[in-house]
């Protein structure tokens, strides 16, 4: 039996096409880059039309394309580019932030921008947490209130990883805007799922990471806006005008260019096929599952991913007892021991700590077929049932009803 | 040796229930519970590993920085070893949080328990209270029909009496049935110890054929939680973090008629037969006869005072046999390292049982378990009160 992969926000495979664009740049295509001679020409060459390609798919120019190594240092090299970036000039020395200096976030961003605000605060930055209602997305008014003389960055997701759900970034990007503060955005989730238009979106800086669009791992990349002043993070040579030493990977930016290609033609098709499977999905699961809901089912959301709260439940059980039976999906954060820690996200949507341990994430893919949704079908509700014949918590509160 | 077990995915018609005979092995990174996985796969039997996440190690931060974290249990080095074998012998393997179910059900009590100046087991509890019940039923969830762990213990269906008995080990230096004496009929009836029949050397010859990477790795002798085995520390930092008072305040250290001989450190510094740190009285030296956490006192004694024909237990567990009405003759056994002494027990209304030894025993410890024996069989179980 095949199994069935629906943890598509977690990484997606890399396509046969990106791996053929990439193969070259392994062995025959070997140069450096920035080395003078031809074969550095010919790398330096498939560098920048990549850098095209990504930039394509966000409508930017090319030279505000930097290739990272993934979302994380991307976010990371955005949030405290900008915060360290402002230093008092007249000593000339480039020390820690300035005293005073505020950045607006949300409660439920990945940890790479998490962790990054609070790594600053230690610093003296004041951080604001902006709280989500229970579709998962903030308040504008919350964010106009958040705005002070001091603020220096707006930092707010596009799409959420564990619901799917889409923050209205067109308002808030005008609302930075007028109020003249940087405005950063991880799209890691958004990109090749819907469309991405940082001008449109009046973004100063995004991050992007291939191996959640069809691209490999190790390759990211992040958008600055022509102008915007940024402190570097890393020290080395001049490569990508010094924004971010380190010898280009140029096998990974040239799959990152591929499947941005890839994304910017069937991004729609995709969506509207993967959104009609994963409706069905949603749909069976609701009709088949007694009790169970979607989460952020009323929020704008990417096409393809499902929350789904089976109350009584434990996630990880099901987890476990779906992927022996060949189904890949997920619950919650991993550990670093690879065990499941209940989720931030659910937790400032307001679910109570039982039902976020209670709540499943399939997320969908461009290969993901409609046999897969019909067997996922088959698999979900039995599944479900066992656990909760077994389960002490969901008999006390069948009993109650 | 199968050497694809499982790794394709289960039949699907498999879906809906328990996987025929599934065995989850609870796996904690260590020699004994690795050579469980190796022995059922080698008797052809289908299995999935379970790797509990039981305590982060990072929790009390003041607690770090002494000595290496090396083969600490619970540790994320203990986590990657259960994995490295899962691999190694190429069947599923998955590591699932309980560190709530731990604390509230394990730590929590054991802190607490010190704090009132008894000496708890913290192993019993998380058996009975963790691995055979949360994870039991999460093994039973995943599609399992039973939990395989590496405990050293005989379980026997006496078809007579249709009852699952617990025996003691074959190698009974490495016997741990003594920390198992909570188990239901239910639990039993659901677990496996394959290694109740090896001994130790045996286990550690299975794991080098299986070409085992933990075959050579030395045994975790201290309480998981506290691998320093520096208790009254931890149990300080513990309670620090979780706001839990701690009566530190010094009291008196008294003999049995009242007089005072001298202070002591706070009650949770003490435990029943304790010598050290207590001074003479009359010359003689002198030993904890009992705590008495409500007056802040400890009551010492000489030696000859530690000596005690009966005790009381409550919690009672009867496993082999059902509450018995007469009083029945076996082995009594109050600490993991006492030898079980002869000794008779006799059920109490209220889950109470009582012990009386043929000879008199020393220290017999509040908060520690009497588990008592028909020669191989555990008759019962329970606290001592």
């Amino acid at each position: 039996m095949k199994r069935i992969y629906l943890d598509h926000n977690a990484t997606t495979s890399v396509e046969p096409a990106v791996v053929d664009a990439m193969l070259p740049y392994f062995s025959t295509e070997f140069g450096n880059a920035s080395s003078i001679h031809s074969f550095g020409q010919r790398a330096r060459a498939a560098v920048e039309t990549a850098r095209e390609q990504v930039a394509a798919l966000l409508n930017a120019r090319s030279q505000e394309i930097v290739f990272t190594s993934g979302g994380t240092e991307s976010d990371n090299h955005a949030i405290f580019g900008v915060a360290q970036a402002l230093l008092p000039a007249p000593s000339g020395v480039e020390g820690p932030v300035r005293p005073g200096t505020h950045i607006i976030t949300t409660t439920i961003e990945h940890e790479a921008v998490l962790n990054a605000c609070q790594a600053l605060e230690k610093q003296g930055v004041a951080v604001t947490y902006l709280p989500v209602n229970r579709e998962g997305l903030i308040h504008l008014d919350e964010l106009r209130r958040a705005v002070r003389p001091e603020t220096v960055l707006i930092t707010v997701m596009h799409a959420n990883n564990e619901l799917g759900a889409i923050q209205p970034i067109a308002e808030i990007g005008r609302i930075a805007a007028e109020a003249r503060v940087r405005f950063h955005t991880d799209a890691v989730q958004s990109a090749g799922k819907i469309p991405v238009d940082v001008k449109a979106l009046e973004l100063d800086l995004l991050s992007i990471s291939g191996h959640k669009l069809y691209a490999p791992k190790g390759i990211g990349a992040l958008f600055i806006k022509s102008g915007t002043r940024l402190r570097q993070l890393l020290y080395g040579g001049h490569h990508q005008r010094g924004f971010r030493p380190g010898t280009e990977n140029v096998a990974g930016i040239v799959g990152l260019g591929k499947a941005a290609e890839l994304a910017g033609f069937s991004l729609e098709k995709d969506a509207a096929r993967i959104s009609r499977l994963r409706d069905t999905l949603e749909r069976g699961i609701l009709d088949r599952v007694p009790d169970s809901s979607v989460n952020s089912a009323n929020a704008p959301r990417t096409p393809n991913t499902a929350n789904i709260l089976f109350p009584g439940i434990e996630g990880e059980a099901l987890v476990i007892a779906l992927d022996l039976r060949g189904l890949a999906c997920s619950t919650g954060a991993a550990c670093s021991s690879g065990a499941v820690e209940p989720s931030h996200v659910l937790t400032a949507i307001g679910l109570p700590a039982a039902e976020a341990r209670a709540s499943i994430r399939f997320s969908l893919g461009r290969h993901t077929t409609e046999s897969e949704i019909a067997a996922a079908l088959e698999l979900i509700p039995a599944a479900v049932s066992h656990l909760r014949k077994l389960s002490p918590t969901y008999q006390k509160s069948a009993v109650i009803r | 040796m199968s050497r694809q077990l499982q790794l394709e995915p289960l039949p699907a018609t498999a879906a809906a229930d328990a996987v025929p005979g599934l065995i989850a092995v609870a796996m904690s990174g260590g020699v004994d519970s690795s050579t469980v996985a190796a022995v059922l796969l080698q008797q052809n039997r289908p299995i999935v590993g379970l790797t509990m996440q039981l305590w982060n190690q990072r929790r009390l931060p003041e607690l770090q920085g002494d000595g290496p974290a090396q083969h600490r249990c619970c540790s994320l080095d203990d986590v990657y070893d259960a994995k490295r074998v899962a691999q190694h012998l190429n069947f599923p393997h998955y590591v699932v949080n309980f560190e709530d179910e731990f604390e509230t059900r394990v730590v929590r009590p054991f802190v607490e328990q010190y704090l009132s100046g008894r000496t708890p087991i913290a192993c019993t509890n998380c058996n009975t209270d963790v691995k055979f019940e949360p994870l039991l039923r999460m093994a039973r969830q995943i599609g399992a029909e039973r939990l395989a762990t590496g405990h050293y213990a005989r379980i026997r269906k006496n078809e007579t009496s249709g009852r699952f008995e617990l025996l003691r080990a074959r190698d009974d230096s490495k016997d741990q049935s003594y920390f198992l004496w909570g188990l239901t009929q239910e639990q039993l009836s659901r677990s496996d110890f394959p290694l109740g029949e090896l001994t130790k050397e045996e286990v550690r010859n299975a794991a080098r054929n299986a070409n085992l990477p933990v075959a050579e790795k030395p045994e975790s002798m201290e309480l998981c939680f506290v691998p320093n085995g520096n208790y009254v520390q931890f149990i300080h930092a513990y309670s620090r973090a979780e706001g839990i008072a701690v009566n530190n305040q010094e009291g008196d250290i008294v003999t049995e008629d009242g007089a005072v001989i001298g202070r002591h450190t706070g009650v949770h510094n003490y435990t029943v037969g304790q010598r050290k740190g207590l001074g003479f009285a009359a010359g003689k030296p002198v030993y904890v006869l009992s705590i008495d956490a409500g007056n802040n006192r400890i009551i010492v004694g000489e030696d000859q005072a530690l000596l005690t024909t009966t005790l009381e237990i409550e919690n009672v567990n009867w496993i082999s046999v059902a509450e018995p009405s007469t009083p029945i003759r076996g082995q009594a056994k109050i600490r993991h390292k006492h030898v079980p002494a002869t000794s008779t027990i006799e059920a109490l209304p209220n889950n109470r049982a009582r012990i009386t030894f043929e000879t008199p025993q020393r220290a017999i410890t509040p908060g520690q378990a009497a588990v008592f024996y028909n020669n191989l069989t555990v008759l019962a179980g329970g606290w001592i009160k």
